[in-house]
């Protein structure tokens, strides 16, 4: 369509443009957004017919008018030119250099919105990651390709954890770290500013990229910006074969721009006034998460996000965990007892889990130990809600053993240093030290081989002898 | 003559000016030919789903009608495949598009080039009709496949030769009244419509699944219908799984609607090394599986769970047991309420298409046991899962999945947080089959199975009302005779009901062993019973070594458990004894 603008818009709302007299315009091509004043906005076709194009603004539709603002079509889809210059630099929710630095040169130019990777060329993730935090790594382990979000509440250490993760991250066999691809959006500047330093004080600038939309910026780049992500991500995975973490922080304010969209368009609501096609839509961000065969890099995805009222049945996290390979929940009693990182096992699970682990790759007693602490800590937790019934006089021996156990699971294991790099054998090691103050003839997750070699009750050790 | 694009709404897209449209037409939208389905017809217009992304289609380009319904391709060469949701091999999509799944790709369903050894079954010359098994194809070492008369067709057959044949080659023809039709290796069948039955029959035999919870307590029939609704994370899929690697099924299809791509990946890794329990042949020679995975468009994630079912019915007119697993059906759900929300329907219930409850319905009666229309008995179970919102099983999709199927298995988030698997809770699921397989299983595992199954379940029962009563007064204030039902319930669950996917032994229990399993825990909490009547403690009870001996009796190999059972059996002779003494 060239260089023509269009000025027939009769209708515009706080997201939305709607144009007449269009013919042909294509469903997801690019348009440019020209106002009066010369400044121009980005935005996408989302309804397409034949005289009239709904156009969805990546910007704020504020001076707009019908009179002198104009549309013109660029024939393509969103697109974002990519290059291994993009690392160590910071861009905006538009993928537009937000830092002092040049813009990206490249010849690479890739489609934002991805396609569907072939379930057949995907290699299955199964290489453990060692972010040496005990309760990730013994109970909730991530491996290399997965997609492990972090349900966290308003006002919990979420940002720091995701810093740690990134800053300790490893396979135990290789020195090298991951490269982040970074992206915020809605954080406010205190949070952005969090990351950047974080990533430059430990040197993992230089192999990062971020995409920011902060909270004052236009709600609708949020819808762009986990696609600016991923196409980076893939790019970085599959074309230059780095092994990628992305983080995704906050989706919740992401599903709220979807939202906002889905209500400007007047479409039926779902639940809580989410669209119905939400899972649809979360699943092609998450989804991009993998690795595949034959092609070295890969994508592990961290997205994080705030569940409303710590709600795990919220639709946005009820939704997420749909679709990710599990989930970290991070819990507010823990933080009120100062414990950090505030873990909640218990909900917490890693659906890849029993790939990474093991003899070959981290030790051979990882699964039962992991399932033992498990059950022992929600038996714990059972007695400890038990007491605020019946007092803790009717408790039997048994049950202020576990009721200890979970006290110093908590102190001992969850809880560690945000500087504090636990190995995976030195997690084992703690688990089998806090199980040794449990009945070993009540540890039926362990096998006995195990119990012989690692355990720490005094008759089993005394009889392997 | 071709229509043309008026409107692009995401996965629906209305065209003008196509001639003659018929509903559920396929047509091939745009310049890239992606294909759609017709699901509405208001006069000029028609509108489309189409089954793949509509990104960069204008209004303006081409729509072409087929004239023909959606269908799958059925026929020597399913087995072992693996498809999207409308039949196109995933391995040859990334031949012709790479490791991406680009649009607009045609792919045929089975091979065309293979040949196959063909052995007619019936003579030449003699009546045959729709549904009669003329031949056979070694299709696997694990099945024969029948070659069948096209349902519709009837007549004398001639020019059946054994030899070697492609599926699109003509091996006989049927001939009636100077009309004569061909007969191929495979046929057509549109996926919306049932294949006919002579009638359905009642299930008389269970589903046997290796996985304890399910075979002793809460059994599917074969032919029957499950529903598994549950959370995430509560192992719904590895449930599904279990099901499709030790199901005693001839054939199984395996529908992964709107699931994850790495799950797939894990599925493709892992069946072909597993083998059939029972053959010793690698499962994947039974196995047909479809993934349509949540980021695929979504059109076809709603066909996929079609395409499934009618390839499972293909096999059952063979006079096979089929079990279908699908894995979600409430992604299929979504699907139908996305689609139905693009077209402006007046919604139901939570934003539903108000015809949701009945396609649920037609769905799940497409399974059954059945005298085929050539006399044969086939059957096909359909086990489907449900992921509902915040686990919260009072949405429609389960309360219109429940209303349609006979087996609940209800999953359970606090089981799963425990690390209670399979997370089944015990006090929530049912059966509606116990009664109608009560005799099989009295033939098959031993004559009083039925008590030792009641015994069980009320142990279970009462542990929970105990339960209630040791939240107000504790523990130690509870009669000696409770305290014992908590030690046997105890042991049911963790002895029994809990059953690692992950261990070589454990993941599979034949379903003798668990007889013996069972019989062992209640002979166990019986002699305590005695004991504890002659005044011996609980606590002296618990040190008794049998404890152990019992929990790891699921770990126990299936040739040596006869011998440890009978121990344990001895065991509890003792405890008696002692008793006496």
């Amino acid at each position: 369509m060239g260089d023509v603008y269009y000025k027939t818009i009769n209708k515009i709302t706080s997201v939305l443009l709607f144009v007449e007299g269009i013919k042909d315009a294509a469903y997801g091509e690019v348009a440019e957004v020209r106002l009066e004043d010369g400044r121009s906005v980005n935005g996408q076709v989302l309804d397409s017919r034949e005289g009239l194009t709904i156009i969805q603004s990546f910007g704020d539709t504020r001076s707009m008018n019908l009179k002198h603002t104009s549309v013109k079509f660029s024939g393509r889809a969103a697109t974002l030119k990519v290059g291994t210059d993009m690392l160590g630099r910071v861009f905006d929710g538009l993928g537009r250099p937000r830092d002092e630095g040049p813009p990206i040169k490249s010849d690479e130019e890739l489609e934002i919105n991805g396609s569907a990777i072939n379930p057949y060329s995907r290699e299955e993730p199964s290489e453990f990651i060692q972010t040496g935090i005990s309760t990730i790594d013994c109970m909730n382990t991530l491996v290399r390709g997965q997609k492990l979000p972090i349900f966290s509440g308003a006002g919990l250490p979420h940002n720091k954890l995701a810093a740690q993760i990134a800053r300790q991250a490893k396979l135990r066999n290789e020195s090298e770290g991951f490269a982040v691809v970074f992206g915020g959006m809605g954080i406010n500047s205190e949070e952005a500013n969090f990351f950047k330093k974080e990533f430059e004080s430990t040197g993992a600038m230089e192999k990062s990229v971020m995409f920011l939309n902060l909270s004052s910026e236009p709600s609708m780049e949020r819808i762009i910006l986990p696609r600016l992500v991923l196409t980076t991500a893939e790019y970085l995975a599959y074309n230059q074969g780095m092994h990628v973490l992305a983080i995704l922080t906050d989706m919740t304010n992401y599903c709220e721009a979807l939202r906002e969209v889905s209500a400007a368009r007047e479409e039926v609501p779902g639940r809580r006034g989410f669209p119905g096609y939400m899972y649809t839509d979360l699943s092609t961000i998450y989804e991009r998460a993998g690795k595949i065969k034959g092609r070295n890099g890969s994508i592990t995805q961290m997205p994080i996000l705030t569940m409303p009222n710590d709600d795990i049945t919220h639709p946005i996290p009820d939704l997420t965990g749909y679709i990710t390979e599990g989930q970290v929940v991070l819990s507010r009693e823990l933080y009120r007892k100062g414990v950090y990182p505030n873990v909640n096992v218990l909900p917490s699970l890693s659906r890849l889990m029993n790939q990474g682990i093991g003899k070959k790759s981290t030790r051979e007693d990882h699964r039962n130990v992991a399932d033992q602490l498990y059950a022992a800590y929600a038996r714990g937790i059972d007695v400890g809600n038990l007491i605020e019934i019946v007092g803790s006089e009717a408790l039997t021996d048994s049950d202020k053993k576990y009721l200890k156990f979970a006290e110093s699971f908590e102190k001992k294991f969850v809880r560690q240093d945000y500087y504090e790099d636990r190995d995976i054998e030195k997690t084992l090691d703690i688990s089998w030290d806090l199980m040794g103050n449990l009945d070993v003839g009540e540890m039926k997750r362990l096998k006995p081989e195990h119990i012989k070699k690692y355990g720490e009750w005094e008759d089993v050790q005394r009889e392997a002898h | 003559m071709s229509g043309k694009i008026y409107r692009v709404s995401g996965p629906v897209v209305i065209s003008v000016g196509l001639e003659n449209p018929s509903m559920y037409d396929v047509v091939k939208v745009g310049k890239l030919g992606l294909i759609g389905e017709i699901i509405k017809i208001d006069g000029e217009r028609s509108i489309i789903q189409v089954y793949e992304d509509t990104t960069g289609i204008r209004p303006g380009e081409v729509v072409e009608n087929t004239h023909s319904q959606l269908s799958v391709t059925l026929g020597p060469g399913l087995l072992g495949s693996i498809y999207d949701g409308i039949q196109r091999p995933l391995d040859k999509i990334k031949e012709e598009s790479g490791d991406f799944i680009e649009r607009g790709v045609t792919a045929v369903p089975i091979d065309q080039q293979r040949r196959w050894h063909f052995v007619p079954k019936v003579n030449n010359n003699t009546e045959v009709a729709g549904g009669d098994i003329i031949g056979e194809v070694r299709e696997t070492e694990l099945i024969m496949h029948k070659i069948m008369v096209p349902v519709g067709i009837a007549g004398t057959i001639s020019g059946l030769k054994e030899g070697d044949y492609t599926v699109e080659e003509r091996i006989a023809a049927v001939s009636k009244g100077g009309k004569s039709s061909e007969i191929r290796l495979s046929q057509k069948w549109n996926v919306r419509s049932h294949r006919p039955v002579r009638e359905k029959i009642a299930p008389n035999m269970p589903l046997i699944t290796g996985q304890r919870v399910i075979d002793s307590l809460f059994p599917v029939a074969k032919g029957g219908t499950a529903a598994v609704p549950g959370p995430f994370g509560s192992g719904k899929t590895v449930i599904q799984q279990q099901l499709a690697k030790w199901s005693d099924a001839d054939v199984i299809v395996y529908v992964g609607c709107g699931e994850r791509g790495n799950e797939m990946a894990d599925i493709l890794m892992t069946f072909p090394e597993l083998s059939d329990p029972k053959s010793g042949k690698p499962i994947m020679q039974r196995t047909i599986l479809i993934a349509n995975t949540s980021n695929m468009p979504v059109a076809a994630r709603e066909a996929s769970i079609y395409t499934g079912i009618t390839i499972a019915e293909y096999y059952r007119d063979m006079g096979y047991s089929v079990a279908l697993m699908s894995d979600s059906t409430s992604r299929w759900a979504e699907a139908l309420r996305e689609i139905s929300g693009r077209l402006e329907e007046m919604p139901g219930e939570e934003g539903y298409p108000a015809y949701l409850g009945r396609r649920i319905a037609e769905f799940y009666e497409r399974a059954g046991m059945s005298t085929l229309l050539n006399g044969l008995t086939g059957s096909i179970t359909v086990i489907g899962a449900v992921s509902p919102p915040g686990g919260d099983i009072s949405e429609p999709v389960s309360q219109n999945t429940l209303r349609a199927t006979r087996v609940f298995w209800a999953l359970d988030s606090s089981l799963a947080n425990a690390r209670h698997f399979p997370s089944i809770n015990w006090l929530n699921s049912y059966s509606l089959y116990t009664d109608d397989l009560e005799e099989w299983y009295s033939k098959n595992i031993y004559e009083d199975w039925d008590k030792v199954y009641k015994r069980c379940m009320s142990i279970l029962q009462k542990e929970a009302e105990i339960k209630d009563i040791v939240q107000l007064v504790g523990y130690d204030a509870l009669p000696e005779e409770d305290k014992l039902t908590l030690e046997a319930a105890q042991s049911i669950r963790e002895d029994f009901l809990q059953q690692s996917a992950y261990d070589e032994v454990d993941t599979y229990t034949t379903i003798k062993k668990q007889g013996l399993m069972l019989r062992c825990i209640i002979a166990i909490d019986e002699a305590y019973r005695v004991a504890s009547e002659r005044g011996v403690s609980i606590e002296e009870l618990r040190k008794n070594p049998v404890r152990q001996k019992i929990s790891r009796m699921k770990f126990i190999p299936e040739d040596e458990v006869e011998g440890y059972c009978a121990s344990i059996m001895q065991d509890a002779e003792q405890i008696k004894g002692k008793a006496h003494k």
